[in-house]
Order: structure tokens, then sequence, then C-alpha cells
């Protein structure tokens, strides 16, 4: 039971609540770095950092945390946690960084984080608190790079800079434009729908046959 | 909503000890991990600047930072903040080669930062690197890939002034192709070139005359960091 719950944790962020395909949530990173595999990657590593890390703070401190100052401590920590991955990342990467520029102070903003703190880290046990946070931050890791990955090879032939087609490909380029960002968005969340309409047009039809068989 | 599990209402001064210390210790966070990524980010704009310096002016091994100053231009080790700086550009027995000029500019979206070479004894541009830019992938941003405008900066007559002409019709030596699809880009660049130019024209040194590499610099520029 405790191993099934852990594990749980862990997997319904990645894939049956996934932050940015089934919550809608961090939308503006989600759109506005996408443009190449690399640049996504960058992106759900420093957030991935910035939500494991909260998420570990602020349930070990849930007892500590007077609640009518909650929201401020949450946000004290995480613009923390997002100030070490910009100078960190500004130091190791300089060029991603570049890339990436005011979108990593804006992780303080980014909802997914401070919703998993408020709905989650301030009210579980450390442990789960940390298998949430990293299931969660694996979906938004996940996410933004196959939206990174699509509109890189439709936007310019290539995947993580390495080129994929001859030279006679001519790249969609307004897939690396913003719109590009809402078109791929706005498809694999078409997809997303579907799959769950699918899902539960299927168990209706599995229950229904059991129904009539018994 | 949600975490209370006493109703009790701390007190106010638990409150604000709370907040400050938990911004105390977010504080010290901050700043510990600003003075041990200090030292690798100023290494890296440094060694990104002498790159730049190098790439723009063929044939340069040591630089050093000129400021204008009475009249004239001196080398100095740190430039004073917001001081206009260009890079004195000198090859391996310390002979002046030209200046790489940082230059800036209003650009199609945002604003463009481009250094270039500059040998005044001929009066042409013999690089161009853009160092900052947000023009639009794809179109705008081939200022700096595409290879054959970035190379058309190779020997670029600044007499009387660059004029961006329609691709494939250059024939003058101030002239240069602009980009087809990211005209404006390309112009922008001419144009912040042509400013910088106009500007420093007057206080750069007569050729011939320029600034001596100072011989602290000739281990390596380490000055710069």
């Amino acid at each position: 039971m405790k191993k099934n719950q852990s594990q749980e944790e862990f997997i319904k962020g990645v894939w049956r609540d996934n932050p940015v395909f089934v919550q809608v949530l961090g939308m503006c990173p989600m759109l506005a770095v996408t443009n190449s595999a690399v640049n996504a990657i960058a992106m759900g590593m420093a957030t991935f950092f910035v939500l494991v890390g909260s998420s570990f703070l602020v349930s070990t401190f849930r007892h500590v945390i007077p609640k009518q100052v909650r929201i401020s401590c949450f946000i004290i920590i995480i613009a923390t946690f997002v100030t070490i991955a910009d100078y960190t990342l500004l130091a190791l990467v300089p060029a991603v960084h570049k890339e990436l520029g005011a979108f990593i102070p804006l992780i303080v903003a980014n909802c997914l984080i401070l919703g998993r703190q408020e709905a989650f880290a301030s009210k579980h046990p450390t442990k789960l608190a940390v298998l949430d946070a990293m299931g969660m931050a694996s979906g938004f890791l996940l996410a933004l790079l196959s939206l990174g990955a699509i509109r890189e090879i439709l936007g310019d032939g290539a995947l993580f800079g390495v080129k994929l087609f001859g030279e006679n490909f001519e790249p969609w380029v307004i897939m690396i434009l913003p719109p590009g960002g809402f078109l791929t968005l706005g498809v694999i969340l078409l997809f997303f729908n579907w799959f769950k309409f699918k899902k539960d047009e299927f168990l209706e039809d599995v229950a229904a046959a059991e129904r009539s068989e018994g | 909503m949600t975490v209370p599990k006493d109703t009790s209402t701390p007190s106010s001064l638990r409150l604000v000890l709370t907040l400050a210390i938990a911004g105390l210790v977010s504080g010290v966070a901050i700043i510990g991990i600003y003075e041990s990524t200090l030292p690798t980010i100023t290494a890296n704009k440094a060694r990104e600047l002498r790159e730049a310096v190098f790439k723009v002016l063929p044939g340069v091994s040591q630089m050093q930072a000129l400021v204008y100053r009475d009249g004239q231009l001196v080398a100095v080790e740190k430039p004073d903040k917001d001081e206009p700086v260009v890079y004195g550009g000198y090859d391996e027995q310390a002979e002046f080669v030209g200046y790489a000029m940082p230059a800036a500019g209003p650009g199609f979206q945002d604003t463009i930062g481009i250094l270039y070479g500059y040998q005044p004894g001929k009066k042409i541009v013999v690089g161009m690197e853009v160092l900052e830019s947000r023009e639009t992938p794809g179109l705008g941003d081939k200022i700096y890939k595409d290879a054959a405008f970035v190379g058309g900066f190779s020997a670029l007559s600044v007499v009387p002034e660059i004029v961006a002409v329609k691709k494939g019709t250059k024939s003058q030596p101030n002239e240069i192709d602009a980009i087809t699809g990211a005209t404006i880009s390309s112009k922008a660049v001419v144009r912040i070139i042509n400013e910088t130019h106009a500007n420093w024209s007057a206080q750069l040194s007569a050729p011939g005359s320029e600034p001596q590499l100072e011989a602290k610099e000739k281990t390596g520029t380490e000055a710069e960091q």
C-alpha cells in the first residue's frame, strides 16, 4: 500500500495529471521557450530543480509556517531556488541562459510550482511531497521537450541542433515563432482530450458488456 | 482553507519572525550563490568578448581596452561604468592591427548589439559579430546565421558610409548585399555601424599613432577580467 502510494504520487504527475497537457498550467514558459529542444530541456531542468527543492522545504517546514503567511513563505522559498538556478545556468551554460533570458526569473511566477506547494507539499509528509514534485516536474519536462522537439523539427529541420533533413528542406519557420507554439500545443491538447474521450468511451463499453453478461 | 489544523491565531510577532527568518535565510543563500558563481560568470563574459574581438579582427592575438580621455585614446585596465570603450587589437609582435568597436542600436524587435573590426589605415570594416539580438528566428536572425552576409563585412569600406543594397547588386567597396527577408535587420546592422563610426571617427587616433600595447597586457589580457 505504502509503496503503491509513492508510485502513484510520482506517476500521476507524469501522465494522468500532467501539469501541462491535463491541468494546463505553466503556459508562459511552455509557449515561450519551446522553440528548440535544448531550450525546452534547460527550462524543464530548472523548473524540476525549483519545484523539487521548494516542495522539500515547504513540506519539511509545513508545521512551522503559520497559515496566515504561508503564501509569502512559499514565494520566498521558490524565489530563492529560482535565483540559484538562474546564477548556476549563467555560470555553467551562458549560451542557454541567453536564449532563455527573462523566462528563468519568471519561473517564480509559474503557477505550477506555487500550486503544488499549496495543494500538496504543505499538506503531505516530505517523502510524498518530493515524489509528487518529481512527478509533476518530470511531466512538465516531458511536455516541454515534446513541444520543443516538434517545433524544432518542423521549424528548423533539426533536433538538438543536428540537421535531420537534407539541404532541400524548407523550414516551416512559423513553428519556431510564437504562433507555432500555440498551434503545436493546441494539437497536442486535442490529442489528449481525444484520448481521454476514447478511454472513457471504452470503459463504458466494458462496463456495459459486463452488465449484459452478468 | 487547507493547512490549518489549529484554529488559534498565531501572534503577530510569530508571523513577523517567520517571514524575517525566511527572508534572512533566503538572502544568505542568494548572496552565497552570487559570490560563488561571480568569478565564473565574469570570466565567461571576458572570454566571450576576447573571442569576439579576435574574430572580428583577423590576425589579432592580444587586445586592450581603450577609452577616450582628455582628447586622446588611452589604454585602461577597467573602463568606468557607462564609459564608451573600444578595443585595440594587436598581433604577436604587439603591432597595432585595428579596433574592435562595440556598437548597439534598434533592430527589428529589440536592441542589436554588435562588435565590428575596423582598420583605420585602410578605412575598412574587416569583420562583424552579433553579440546580442532578439531578431525573428528564421528571418532576422540571418544577420548572424547567414554566412554570406557576415562574410560581406570582411573588407567593407566606410567611405563615405556603408550602404546596404538589394541582394546581388553590390558593385562598390562600400556596398553590402542586404538579406532577402531580413531587410530591416540587415539595414539596422549597417546603420548601427555607420552611426558608431561617425561618433568615434574623430576620437580615434590618427593612423600610425595608435596607443601602444601596454606591457602588462602581454600575458593574455588578464586585466580584462
